[in-house]
């Protein structure tokens, strides 16, 4: 074995998966997770700690799966994480906890996250829950939306014994890792739910079909419905297309629309009731992790894709991983490509795409180079589907109904950022309705920062 | 899960129910709307709400069968349940927020088109309720597919039935009705609310701005969620792109783009959508496909 090397994990072929809906990885077993945990060298001053957004004991866990013991691994993952075997998963671990691993400065760091995921999914087959509540406070909270920052929040409040109930919009709980992320990178059934079945095992009720804001206010909810305090965690919001002419041609979806049918309503199974266009050529604008779910969405259901990018691959926001994984599967990168124009048929469907060819500036504000357009580059790109994956802006329905609760000027729900308190007494806030779209684990830190906000709050109250 | 009270059919192949859903009959306002799921596997279907009664904590719907999942939903008796039943969803009429006294000033003309007489109803009886008695025009293809002629006639000040064949009540379409109301009967608007099949609202807007009639429409384009996160309710209103879930579903009827809208509706029954509907629907294809003749 070589220490400076991370336990390869096991794979799906790349091949067989680009037409299947099953998981691309496959984790670690009992040897595999011993022997990667072995290599971690127990740190006084871990680093990797500092790059966990929830803290999680890294070292700690990771000593106990050396020693085989992997139930006391779960017990302590489990005091810092409600969602362990998403985080596993869908972490950006190359830029926090592993990011910051000792080993990583000569040679791989310690393959934290898979060694997570291991865990998590062993408590899981054996039928290990996290520890019950302590003793039961006498207080309300409503959480809303049951996406990660939610899910986190519920848990930790109902973990310290408040009575929690989460409000969410859609049928089904789980928010983004139910309705976003694909059922390859992160499996509904066997990881999402059980991860919710946990959480509702500490005590936590879930309400499904309740629209905060249109149902039922936040302000009814604490003056008639007796909650002491609200967390928001209502997450993004409304997808952003380009104003481009043509963007409402019939075969224009969000990725948000492209992504919900196929992960909520399933419609990637022949059996669903609901829809999705099937199309031969798809062009997916953006580059974000986002970009890259739809990508190899529309790959399974069996179209040759692009990943229409205006910057270069470096500029790329998604995470490496993702990438590598889509490239593998056959998804065709065009890079410092902007698109300029959809072009629609008679009956009104997209038959393709004008693009511009890009080429690289001085750098902009966000520190990126700024993509300019070379002159007279314009090309067309036949294809039938055009998705865009350009983020989205905040949905106003909570804080337009809510009094005095202050929004900034890119109308996200203004929360200070150590404990997630808003402008409104007894109301915090996390997770994208505040820092716009992010990433799970950061939505997760910030749901449980409000949450000891809120136990803070109403200890003095 | 969500009990049904009461289930009935109005007329040939369209429904009403009465359904138990306390948190929206407690908050619904006219104008909003429902998405209801009939089961686990079932399509996420918005629907207009009719009627609410907050006591009894229950929501009156009305639906036409035009595909698959309405045609199961047919089937659906008193004591069955939806699976899921969400709302309010959309904005409330914009006459909800306004000031009664001004809003007394007003003359307001409904016009209500097929199923439209459903969501129609409910802001008439709002401002009824208020001592504001509005002229409703309610339009059907023929007399069997009139749908809530007396509950309408209870709310409205004047009430105009039209049937395109002439089987009962004027004869013509909707826009004759406002023609001759507005030239050879004296009649006189400040407003116009116009709800029903997207072709309807069209001709309604382009008669009402011969007369510079403001008037709005309640747009009903295809729907995922309901709540602005999928973008696939977007239609293009005064040159700028709109959500119906979350902007909507109620707008200026003279600044809405109604032939995109228009074919943006169609998505599902088109190529593909097609192909999708009759592969799926097999033997039991009963229009809504575009393909076959049957345009509802």
């Amino acid at each position: 074995m070589d220490v400076l090397k991370k336990v390869p994990v096991r794979e799906q072929d790349a091949k067989v998966r680009a037409a299947n809906f099953e998981e691309v990885c496959l984790g670690y077993d009992k040897e595999e997770a011993m022997c990667e945990a072995s290599r971690c060298i127990n740190c006084k001053n871990a680093q990797c700690v500092k790059g966990c957004p929830v803290a999680i004991n890294i070292p700690g866990f990771i000593e106990k799966v050396k020693e085989g013991d992997i139930a006391a691994a779960y017990q302590i993952i489990s005091e810092s994480s409600a969602l362990p075997a998403v985080c596993g998963r869908v972490c950006p671990q190359e830029s926090q906890c592993e990011g910051k691993c000792i080993r990583g400065i000569k040679g791989e760091p310690i393959s934290i996250g898979k060694l997570e995921r291991y865990v998590a999914d062993w408590a899981r087959e054996n039928g290990v829950k996290p520890a019950s509540p302590a003793e039961k406070r006498n207080k309300k909270v409503a959480v809303i939306g049951s996406g990660p920052a939610g899910l986190t929040c519920a848990g930790d409040l109902a973990k310290m014994g408040y009575e929690v109930t989460i409000f969410e919009a859609l049928h089904e709980p789980g928010g983004v890792l139910v309705y976003g992320i694909p059922e390859f990178r992160l499996p509904k059934e066997a990881v999402v739910a059980k991860e919710i079945e946990n959480v509702k095992s500490l005590g936590v009720k879930i309400e499904t079909n309740v629209v905060v804001g249109k149902s039922v206010t936040i302000d009814e909810l604490m003056e008639e419905e007796g909650f002491d305090a609200v967390f928001i965690g209502s997450g993004a919001g409304l997808p952003k297309f380009m104003g481009i002419p043509g963007e409402q041609a019939l075969g224009v979806f969000s990725a948000n629309e492209y992504l919900t049918r196929s992960n909520l309503m399933k419609s990637f199974d022949e059996n669903s009731n609901t829809p999705i266009m099937r199309g031969k050529k798809v062009a997916v604008v953006g580059g974000g992790n986002v970009a890259m779910d739809a990508a190899r969405t529309a790959l399974r259901l069996g179209a040759e894709v692009h990943i229409v990018y205006r910057r270069s691959e470096e500029e790329l926001p998604a995470r490496v991983e993702e990438v590598h994984h889509a490239k593998e599967e056959g998804i065709i990168f065009d890079l410092l490509t902007n698109p300029t124009e959809i072009l629609a048929d008679e009956s009104g469907w997209v038959s393709g795409i004008k693009c511009v060819r890009m080429e690289l500036g001085e750098p902009d504000a966000s520190g990126r180079r700024r993509p300019v357009v070379i002159e007279g580059s314009e090309f067309l790109m036949e294809v039938d589907t055009v998705i865009m994956s350009l983020g989205t802006s905040p949905n106003p329905l909570i804080s337009s109904t809510t009094k005095g609760l202050e929004v900034n000027k890119y109308k996200c729900i203004v929360a200070e950022e150590d404990f997630g308190a808003t402008t409104k007494k007894g109301v915090y806030a996390g997770g994208d309705a505040v820092t716009g779209a992010a990433t799970v684990i950061l939505a997760m830190g910030a749901g449980k920062a409000a949450a000891k906000g809120i136990d803070e709050y109403l200890r003095n109250s | 899960m969500y009990r049904i009270i009461k289930a009935e059919e109005l007329a040939a192949n369209i429904y009403l129910m009465d359904v138990e859903a306390p948190r929206v009959a407690r908050s619904c306002q006219p104008g909003q709307f429902v998405i209801v799921r009939m089961d686990e596997e079932g399509e996420r279907i918005p629907l207009t709400i009719c009627d609410y009664d907050r006591e009894k904590g229950i929501i009156t719907i009305v639906f036409q069968v035009v595909g698959a999942a309405t045609e199961m939903m047919r089937h659906l008796q008193a004591g069955d349940s939806f699976h899921d039943f969400v709302g309010p969803l959309g904005c409330a009429s914009e006459f909800v927020q306004e000031d009664e006294a001004s809003l007394k000033e007003k003359k307001i003309l409904f016009v209500a088109g097929g199923l439209g007489t459903a969501p129609v109803y409910p802001q008439v009886k709002w401002l009824h309720e208020r001592g504001i008695d509005a002229d409703v025009i309610v339009g059907a293809k023929t007399r069997d597919l009139l749908i809530m002629e007396e509950e309408m006639k209870a709310v409205a000040g004047n009430l105009y039935i039209t049937t395109d064949d002439g089987s009962y009540g004027r004869s013509g379409m909707v826009t004759k009705v406002i023609e001759d109301l507005m030239e050879s009967e004296g009649k006189s608007y400040d407003v116009c609310v116009a709800i029903g099949p997207m072709i309807m609202m069209k001709f309604v807007c382009l008669t009402t701005k011969k007369y510079e009639l403001p008037t709005v429409v309640s747009m009903n384009p295809i729907m995922v969620d309901g709540t602005g996160m999928c973008g696939a309710c977007r239609l293009t209103v005064d040159g700028e792109v709109k959500f119906a879930c979350v902007d909507g579903p109620e707008f200026d009827g003279h600044k809405v783009d109604f032939d995109q809208a228009m074919k943006r509706q169609q998505m599902y029954k088109t190529k593909e959508g097609r192909d999708y509907l009759k592969a799926k629907e097999g033997d039991t294809h009963h229009g809504g496909c575009g393909n076959c003749g049957r345009s509802d």
